[in-house]
Parts: structure tokens; C-alpha cells; sequence
């Protein structure tokens, strides 16, 4: 499938979550909370036209991958923001992209949630399979999206209780009941270590929490509707070392529970969290392996001049 | 960009190369003092051994600050890591320059029992090792470290000549018994700095490739 993804011809600019108290909650393509959204812009998510191929074998063979990517190229407008990138992401393991500003990595991670179907112009073509299927096929983009959650650079709680944010995505999924949610909510907390700091202010404002915090809450929020992978773009760069450190401790605790892609600019960060790297340079991925092959002996020279600082 | 890292990366390696000949020039004068029976020479040796001790100390400092500071990875931190252990090695070979120095001075005034023919070619080989180890560090070039690590068999085989000969001269006269003690003590020295230099061999080698003796230490 290697038109798989030919965007759709409305132009939309927010993806919604659902709706609370009379209003409506969503996210735009900058991971930015916007509420009470002009409805007409809200995008449809609708499924594009398109049929998976593969066959159960051929899927078996991947399984062990959560994302296979293959031959894939996006195109914002005329512009070219990843070229023929192919890589297959492990499941269960943290996997970090880095490279300079510009380079694709953050549209690539917006590639694998669809994120970019927010993005006017944004033409993906090639094969992106969760688990063997076909993403950019005949899937429901929500379920996609619930399956493959994000966390993005700045912490963005909706302006809701600490407890109706971690029970959005649930009540959105269906789960009506006071007893699921209360266990979801916990859960959730608890997972990302920030329980004990908010289980007796569950009622008051998320907006309310030190950014460190709201961004534990996020991830929180992504972990209650069950992802089998968690994307995050730059998770700890709007975030104080102590902050960052606990959301990294966070992440090696979810790693194995949860496939996890991240985003960041902190090449040390990526060299203690990631077991696997891929490097990015003007759309293409230059080098992917081992973190600590990466960081002792990478292969191609670009890398070295990039991760010792030589870059430019 | 990082030209100060730059700057620093540089000042690291001139500092081992500068260290690299203190070294070589240390065992050299030392040989040079043990035949000639110069006990000035000799002495000269044991004091310039502080010298190279500080240079350790210096050359540590710069590494662990480049560690601390640039957080150096991939060749970088090969290179100052490669450099971290190398220094331990050069230091004990200065020592054991030090060490015959000190055996110069008690010997002097003593006729040498032996003929020195395989002392004096333990001593060409090893201290070809060492120059060739550092050579290969500067030069970054492995095969130079690899010869470097083969020609330890040449050592060790000079060793045991060298044994032979001193048992036969305490065979022949036990009187010999004491100074056969002393240049087996010398012997003994060179075969180790042959030793040391193919550990600073092999952290060349992991400079350059990342194996350290055929592991994966990175």
C-alpha cells in the first residue's frame, strides 16, 4: 500500500476528544487543549479509503514490532519532510529519534497516531502498520488513537478536575461506570507515580498542578483508555531537571508494559532511557541501532558529528 | 562549533604524547645508566619520576573534567576514556624506570657477571613496544597497536634467555648468586613494561574500535 494515505480534502484543525460537561474538548496539531472549538472545523475522523494486504503470516513474522514503516515519504504541500524512511520499532522497548530541529522526527511520531491528518496540506504515502495493520487503511482513526497515545513538549491537562481528565478518554471509550472509572483513575495515577501527590485534591483543578506534575498527569491521562504504544514529543524540554528526572524514572518503569517512542533533544536523556535510537537528518533516518551502539560507536559520520556536537 | 571541547580534546592528547615521551626517554636513560654504571644518570631517573607522576595527575584531572563538563560520547569518549587507563599503565612503566635506576645504584662498582647480549635485546624490544604503542596512539593506528601486542611473545622469550644465563652463572660460581638477583630484578621490570605496553596497545585499539580485548566494552 503505498498511497495508502492520500488526506481527505476537509479542512480541520482540531482533533476532538469528546465532550464534558455541555462542552467540547480537543486537541490541535501542536498538542495544545482547545475547548468549546467551532464545531464546524472539528475534523471527522473518518477513515480514508484503503485496504490491508498483508497477510497473517506476514504479520506474525513482525510481531514482535509495534510499528513497521516502510518506503514512507510525507509531504507538507511541496515541501518533504521525511524521505523513504523504513524502520521497524520494537515492542515493549523505549525508542528514542533525535536530530537538529527540522529534521522529521517530530512529524514522523505525529505520523504514527495520525496526528498529521490535523496538518492542511499534509500528504503521507507508504506503509505504516501497528501490529500488521495498516494504519493509513481502513481503521478507526479514534481507536488508533486510543491504541497509540501522546504526550507532547508542554504539559496539557484540560481545564478539568484532576480526576475528569484521567476519566476522559474512558468515558469517551464507553465506561460508564462509577466503580471502572474510580479504579481507572487510580490506576492511572498510581502508574505514573503522582497518586500520592494529588489522590486528595482529585477534585480540584488539573491546571492547578506544578508543570512537572500536570505532565505526569498527562501521561496519566494517555496510560487510562490502555495504549499498547505511548508517543512523546519532547516531554521533559518545558520541565525542571527534578521534573524531568521523575518522568524519566516514569518512563523505565512503563517500559515492557508499553511500547514507548520519544522525541527529545536531550541526547543524554535519550542515552539513559532508550534502548534503541534513530538518528534524523533533513527527512531521512541517517542511522537507527542500539542506544549505547549509538552513543559509543555509531557508523555513519553525520551521526558522530551530531551526538558529539560537531554538528553544523 | 565546541571549539573550547575542541581545544581541550587536543590539549588531552598532547598531554599524553608529551607524557609518552617522558617515559620512553625515563627508560632509555635509565638502560643507558645501568650499563654505563652512571649512578648520577641513575639518580637522575629517580627524581625525574615525580615529574611523570604529576603528569598522571594532570592528565586524570583533564579527563574526568571533560567527563564531568562535556559529557564527551562516541569517539570522544573513547578517546578520553582510552586515555584514563592508558595513564596507569605509563605511570608504572616511569616507576620501573625508577625501579632499575634504583638497582644502577647498588650495583655500582660491582664487575658485571654477564655478557648483557640478551638484557640489552629484552630492552631494545621492550622499550620498541612502548614507543610503538604511543606511536600507534598518535598516529591512531591499529595495526601499529596490534604488532605492538605481538611482539610480547619476543619479550617473554628474552626472559627466560636471560634467566638461563643468570642460573648458569650461579652454577658456575655462587658468589655470582647476589648480583644474578639484581639483573634478574631488571629483567623482570623490562618484561613488565613489554606487559604495559600492550595494555596501552589495547586501549588504542578500543580508542579506535570499541573492542577491548575482542569485547565489546562500549
Amino acid at each position: 500500500m503505498k498511497e495508502a494515505a492520500q488526506r481527505g480534502n476537509e479542512k480541520m484543525e482540531v482533533m476532538t476528544f469528546g465532550s464534558a460537561n455541555g462542552k467540547e474538548y480537543g486537541l490541535n496539531d501542536t498538542g495544545r487543549p482547545v475547548v468549546n472549538f467551532d464545531i464546524k472545523t472539528r475534523r471527522t475522523l473518518r477513515a480514508p479509503d484503503g485496504d490491508d494486504t498483508k497477510t497473517g503470516n506476514e504479520n506474525a513474522a513482525k510481531a514482535k514490532h509495534c510499528f513497521d514503516i516502510g518506503n514512507l515519504d510525507l509531504f507538507y504541500g511541496d515541501f518533504q519532510a521525511l524521505k523513504n524512511v523504513n524502520m521497524g520499532i520494537e515492542q515493549g522497548e523505549v525508542t528514542a529519534f533525535i536530530g537538529p530541529s527540522g529534521c522529521g522526527k517530530s512529524t514522523l511520531i505525529k505520523t504514527l497516531n495520525r496526528m498529521n491528518d490535523l496538518v492542511e496540506g499534509c500528504r503521507v504515502t507508504g506503509d505504516v502498520e501497528l501490529f500488521g495493520e495498516n494504519i493509513y487503511g481502513a481503521i478507526d482513526v479514534n481507536l488508533l488513537r486510543k491504541r497509540v497515545g501522546m504526550v507532547f513538549q508542554k504539559p496539557n491537562p484540560f481545564p478539568l478536575s484532576v480526576y475528569d481528565n484521567i476519566a476522559f478518554g474512558p468515558r469517551t471509550h464507553g465506561v460508564r461506570s462509577r466503580y471502572e472509572l474510580d479504579k481507572i483513575v487510580e490506576t492511572s495515577l498510581r502508574d505514573t507515580a503522582i497518586w500520592d501527590e494529588v489522590k486528595d485534591r482529585l477534585k480540584k483543578p488539573a491546571l492547578d498542578l506544578s508543570g512537572g506534575q500536570q505532565q505526569r498527569l498527562c501521561i496519566a491521562r494517555a496510560l487510562a483508555v490502555s495504549p499498547e504504544v505511548i508517543l512523546l514529543d519532547e516531554p521533559t524540554s518545558a520541565l525542571d531537571p527534578v521534573s524531568t528526572g521523575k518522568i524519566e524514572e516514569l518512563l523505565l518503569t512503563l517500559r515492557g508494559k508499553y511500547s514507548i517512542i520519544i522525541v527529545t533533544h536531550n541526547m543524554q536523556q535519550a542515552a539513559r532511557i532508550s534502548d534503541k535510537t534513530a538518528f534524523f537528518l533533513l527527512g531521512e533516518a541517517i542511522e537507527y541501532n542500539d542506544t549505547e551502539t549509538m552513543f559509543a560507536m555509531p557508523k555513519d559520520k553525520r551521526t558522530e558529528d551530531y551526538i558529539t556536537g560537531r554538528f553544523g | 562549533m565546541r571549539s573550547r571541547y575542541d581545544e581541550q580534546l587536543s590539549k588531552l592528547n598532547e598531554d599524553l604524547i608529551e607524557m609518552g615521551a617522558m617515559i620512553e626517554d625515563a627508560i632509555n636513560k635509565a638502560l643507558k645508566a645501568l650499563e654505563e654504571q652512571d649512578v648520577d644518570a641513575a639518580k637522575q631517573v629517580m627524581e625525574n619520576d615525580s615529574v611523570i607522576d604529576e603528569q598522571e595527575r594532570e592528565i586524570e584531572s583533564q579527563c574526568l573534567k571533560l567527563i564531568l563538563i562535556e559529557q564527551p560520547v562516541a569517539s570522544d569518549l573513547r578517546q578520553v576514556s582510552a586515555a584514563l587507563k592508558m595513564i596507569t599503565d605509563m605511570e608504572r612503566v616511569g616507576d620501573h624506570a625508577a625501579d632499575i635506576s634504583e638497582l644502577c645504584v647498588y650495583l655500582k662498582g660491582s664487575e658485571p657477571i654477564t655478557n648483557w647480549t640478551h638484557m640489552r635485546d629484552m630492552a631494545a624490544t621492550a622499550t620498541g613496544m612502548l614507543t610503538g604503542a604511543i606511536d600507534a596512539y598518535v598516529k591512531r593506528d591499529q595495526t601499529l597497536a596490534e604488532s605492538v601486542i605481538t611482539r610480547d611473545d619476543v619479550v617473554d622469550d628474552l626472559f627466560d634467555e636471560v634467566k638461563r644465563d643468570l642460573l648458569r652463572l650461579i652454577r658456575e660460581d655462587a658468589s655470582n648468586g647476589e648480583q644474578a638477583i639484581d639483573l634478574l630484578q631488571i629483567a623482570k621490570y623490562l618484561e613488565r613494561i613489554g606487559d604495559h605496553a600492550v595494555n596501552i596497545a589495547e586501549w588504542v585499539i578500543f580508542s579506535i574500535t570499541g573492542m577491548h580485548k575482542d569485547t565489546q566494552v562500549l
